[in-house]
């Protein structure tokens, strides 16, 4: 077993996590020891990535069925990291509702340990065996709060439809199996034949699966109810880290196999890609919950980072990876925000609860005016240097038609970003909120809207960190 | 490398911004915060005039160039200034520290957030002028909005939300068209460098539709008809000085871009289009000069003039003649002296009679005599009557548009009988007549600060109207350079 070390951050998580469970079994009220040890785990395991896997070459394990290469091993740190600033700031949400039980940290670790299998995957089978891992943490989380119907709902709902899109992944794996021979993707790439449309069908199905999970239209339907169901915390964590994951296996999956059958897949992404955008836009102008209005917001950003994706480049696939990572920062300051709007220990999630904040709270509502800005990717907030990387590689390939629709769709969505700001700003303020935040909290809210805000100085660190990903 | 001295312009407001954020706001420190702001956008100024004076009016070539990497291998951070530029750079700087003078009691709460919002919209408007290429002019284009939509939507009138939200959409549906262009035209030459694309050009086969692009953000701004709509909205319920940044400045950055952009780059498509430009002004001069005469508020009043002042600013550009676009320039550079003029006199009456409609006013000549002679000055210099700055531009244009369809002038002549009609019959219904209101005896006569920012604003509309050959030195070399290159480019088609 030679290279084993770089599947050492996967062996450490999942040690330690089988530590942890004993630890929470055995020791009383562990909850707190728990949930400190596992911050300790992620921090240690981005750590140890960043270590032993960031600068290598690509290297395959395990009979070429994990791969290690520096797509794989940026997106596993963005995973950790953004796991960990979601177990940071989400324990006084847990207290508040006297769910802070050891299970929490541990059904995150695991869930993250089934992303990091999944980033990695070089084969449909532990690419599916990762999907699943991540997959039944995450219906689990979403119940969390079990005694609120609307959680235990949410989970139900996000259980039986992804069950339902495993399925359908399933049988497209099956059926590449079946016409090529080979769970493998490098040698899927040398074994299909063009000419077998049960292979494109194959494609689409597996397709259809990863829309599901990363909530693309038209299979975003359980996004918006397990959004405003799960537990704030839980929300947060749904909306950013397994997107990342599915993101990298739609990379990797179209990529290395089908590159060559870019003409049979292009269409289907081009299309998620604008049904996304344009609905997720549309719809959220009804919304009432922030909660909602994000899980349609995610729908639309989603659908940009398909837009990358779809123009079978490099440069497409570096700014889709870029857009991520931004999306995930201003994602990350909105949920801090939302988490701060608290009063005598009721959370409020409403729309109109926000309404002049800027009276009481002048640094909230300025940092939240500098996210939603950057949201609606308005320069020169971050947000618009994620657009515009995207526009620029999907302009590059000529797709006009999709540039222009994601272009006026940013516009339609910038009139519900608006709406907010307008709730916040110009609305008769009401009853002012906690003021006595964790300093986590704090710290996760200032550090993202300063990254948003100052982004344009240092524009080059992301790009250059980007650059070395290099699959086709 | 020399000190940058665009590069500190553009920073300044900021700066003065960012001291303002750090400084609690109380009551008793009103004022200061106030002088803070002021002492900020006054040095900005100075040093635009010292910029002015280092400025060489014998060259063409962009001056004080700062060329910095930003995104390696993609964008430089670059700015300068020629001829074109400069004029603007100074009106922005000099109406700025007047929007902060004019800043008295009209703003209740949030005085700090404001004077905050206006420096950093000084910022954006001038990086603005100053950007020599596409995606750091784009940058700031779009970045004003945020701080407009603000200003507009906090310390706006009853209808704010909604006329806030118009002036952004209407903006921002304008210019992600422009995005895309300047992206196409990255990928089509290799480069978004504004000097490096006058002198590579751009295939003719896309210069159709990169035009078109580029012409949808910058009409919504003009705005042309029958894009105008927001801009009544926005300036009705914005604050005074807003609606004097509003149209003072954020409404020539389009003017700007056309002549830089539109005729810079786009030189055979400027030419196909030009009919189409030529129709939309002159609409815009008759139409709103029509909807301008039949309106009972003031402010939409100016706003309406505004379009159609705007719409001979377009004319002269597309004649494409030395007289045409200098006319524009200066007819630009006027409108922004007064309009901003004519704005904070009606902010002046709003203040003591919160009441924007004309027949609120009348007979209110012998009560505030000093305000009544400014703002006579300003109404003869919006209709443009010899000897103020309105005349020049205006004059020029027209000028122009004579050498190249008749037709063309002779209703744009037409619009200017109109202007004169609707702007004299407003200052005759608020100035002059019977005094029915009695609540108007209470009237008080400009204070020092008003008085103050109407002269500052006097002196360069008459000065430039007696005497505009300072404004015409300083761009003739540049705009002589800009056509010779246009027809060089037409002809070598």
């Amino acid at each position: 077993m030679n290279n084993i070390e770089l599947i050492f951050p996967e062996i450490f998580i999942s040690l330690s996590i089988m530590f942890l469970l004993i630890l929470g079994v055995f020791k009383k009220d562990g909850s707190k020891i728990v949930h400190n040890l596992s911050l300790l785990v992620l921090l240690i395991t981005a750590v140890i990535t960043f270590n032993e896997t960031l600068g290598v070459d690509q290297r395959t394990l395990f009979n070429k069925s994990i791969v290690i290469d520096y797509l794989s091993s940026f997106m596993k740190i963005i995973t950790l990291i953004a796991a960990f600033v979601v177990l940071l700031i989400s324990s006084s949400y847990l207290k508040t509702f006297k769910i802070f039980k050891i299970e929490y940290p541990i059904l995150i670790l695991s869930s993250v340990l089934g992303m990091m299998v999944m980033i990695s995957s070089n084969d449909l089978i532990v690419f599916y065996m990762g999907l699943e891992l991540q997959s039944l943490a995450l219906y689990v989380l979403a119940t969390f709060n079990r005694d609120q119907l609307k959680s235990s709902e949410a989970g139900l709902k996000y259980f039986v439809l992804s069950a339902l899109s495993s399925g359908l992944l399933l049988y497209g794996c099956s059926l590449i199996y079946g016409f090529t021979g080979s769970t493998n993707f490098n040698v899927i790439a040398s074994q299909f034949n063009a000419n077998e449309y049960a292979l494109t069908f194959g494609i689409v199905f597996i397709l259809v699966g990863l829309a599901f999970k990363i909530s693309a239209v038209p299979f975003h339907m359980w996004a918006p109810d397990v959004y405003e169901g799960s537990p704030t915390s839980v929300t947060l964590f749904f909306t950013m880290v397994p997107k990342i994951a599915a993101l990298t296996v739609f990379i990797r999956f179209l990529y290395v196999p089908f590159l060559n059958l870019i003409d049979q897949w292009q269409m289907i992404l081009v299309f998620l890609s604008i049904a996304s955008m344009l609905f997720g836009a549309i719809a959220a102008i009804g919304q009432k919950n922030l909660k909602r209005l994000i899980a349609y917001s995610s729908i639309s950003h989603i659908g940009y980072a398909l837009a990358g994706l779809a123009t079978g480049s490099n440069d497409g696939i570096q700014s889709s990876v870029i857009y991520i990572t931004i999306y995930i920062i201003m994602n990350l300051g909105f949920f801090s925000c939302l988490l701060m709007m608290k009063r005598n220990n009721v959370y409020y999630e409403k729309i109109e609860d926000l309404s002049g904040l800027s009276k009481n709270h002048p640094l909230l509502s300025l940092s939240l005016l500098v996210i939603l800005f950057s949201l609606a990717g308005i320069p020169p907030l971050a947000g618009f240097f994620a657009k515009f990387y995207i526009f620029k590689s999907v302009i590059e390939q000529s797709m006009y038609f999709l540039a222009i629709v994601g272009l006026l769709s940013t516009v339609v969505a910038a009139f519900y970003y608006l709406r907010i700001i307008k709730i916040m700003y110009f609305d008769e303020e009401k009853e002012s909120y906690d003021k006595d935040h964790g300093l986590w909290l704090k710290f996760s809210l200032s550090l993202s809207t300063l990254i948003i805000l100052i982004y344009f100085i240092f524009p080059s660190q992301l790009i250059d960190a980007v650059s070395k990903i290099n699959i086709i | 490398m020399n000190f940058p001295i665009l590069s500190s312009l553009i920073l300044l407001p900021f700066i003065g911004a960012l001291f303002l954020f750090f400084t609690r706001s109380s009551n008793d420190n009103k004022i200061t915060v106030k002088y803070v702001a002021l002492f900020t956008s006054l040095v900005t100024f100075f040093l635009s005039l010292y910029l002015w004076i280092l400025f060489d009016q014998t060259t063409s070539e962009f001056q004080f160039v700062e060329d910095r990497v930003w995104i390696k291998d993609l964008i430089n951070y670059k700015v300068g200034v020629d001829g074109i530029s400069i004029l603007f750079i100074i009106l922005t700087t000099f109406i700025t520290p007047l929007c902060i003078i004019s800043v008295n009691n009209s703003i209740k709460s949030r005085l700090n957030e404001f004077l905050i919002a206006i420096l950093i919209m000084e910022t954006f408007m001038i990086g603005v002028f100053c950007s020599l290429d596409l995606v750091v002019f784009y940058l700031f284009f779009e970045a004003g909005l945020i701080p407009m939509f603000l200003i507009i939507g906090i310390w706006g009138g009853s209808r704010r939300v909604y006329s806030a939200f118009k002036f952004f959409l209407f903006t921002l549906l304008g210019s992600v068209l422009m995005l895309v262009a300047i992206i196409s035209i990255y990928w089509i030459t290799g480069t978004t460098d504004v000097t490096q694309l006058y002198d590579l050009g751009i295939d003719v086969k896309y210069q159709n539709l990169l035009w078109l692009a580029f012409f949808s953000s910058f009409a919504v701004k003009t705005p042309m008809w029958p894009v105008h709509t927001w801009l009544p909205d926005a300036h009705v319920e914005a604050p005074t000085a807003g609606s004097v940044l509003l149209a003072a400045i954020l409404l020539k950055m389009a003017g700007y871009g056309f002549i830089r952009f539109s005729l810079g780059l786009f030189p055979s498509a400027s030419d196909i289009f030009t009919p189409l430009i030529y129709t939309l002004s002159v609409i815009a001069i008759i139409f709103t000069s029509l909807i301008a005469l039949m309106q009972d508020d003031m402010k939409k009043l100016i706003a309406y003039s505004s379009v159609a002042h705007m719409g001979f600013v377009t004319l002269g550009i597309f004649t494409i003649q030395q007289q045409g676009i200098e006319g524009s320039i200066i007819q630009m550079i006027s409108h922004g002296l007064v309009s901003a003029a004519l704005f904070l006199c009606v902010g002046v009456v709003y203040d003591r009679m919160h009441s924007r409609l004309i027949t609120t006013y009348g007979g209110i000549v012998t009560i505030i005599p000093k305000y009544a002679v400014l703002f006579m000055l300003f109404t003869l210099a919006a209709l443009g009557l010899p000897g103020t700055s309105g005349f020049v531009g205006e004059f020029l244009i027209l000028m122009a548009a004579f050498k190249d369809n008749f037709l063309v002038a002779v209703l744009a002549s037409l619009g200017v009988i109109i202007g004169a009609a609707y702007m004299l019959w407003l200052y005759k219904r608020v100035i002059f007549g019977k005094l029915i209101n009695t609540e108007l005896k209470k009237m008080i006569d400009l204070n020092k600060s008003e008085a103050f920012t109407l002269t500052c604003l006097a002196i360069p509309t008459l000065y430039f109207g007696f005497y505009p050959e300072p404004l015409i030195n300083t761009i003739e070399v540049s705009i002589n350079d800009l056509i010779n290159k246009y027809n060089y480019n037409l002809a070598s088609k």
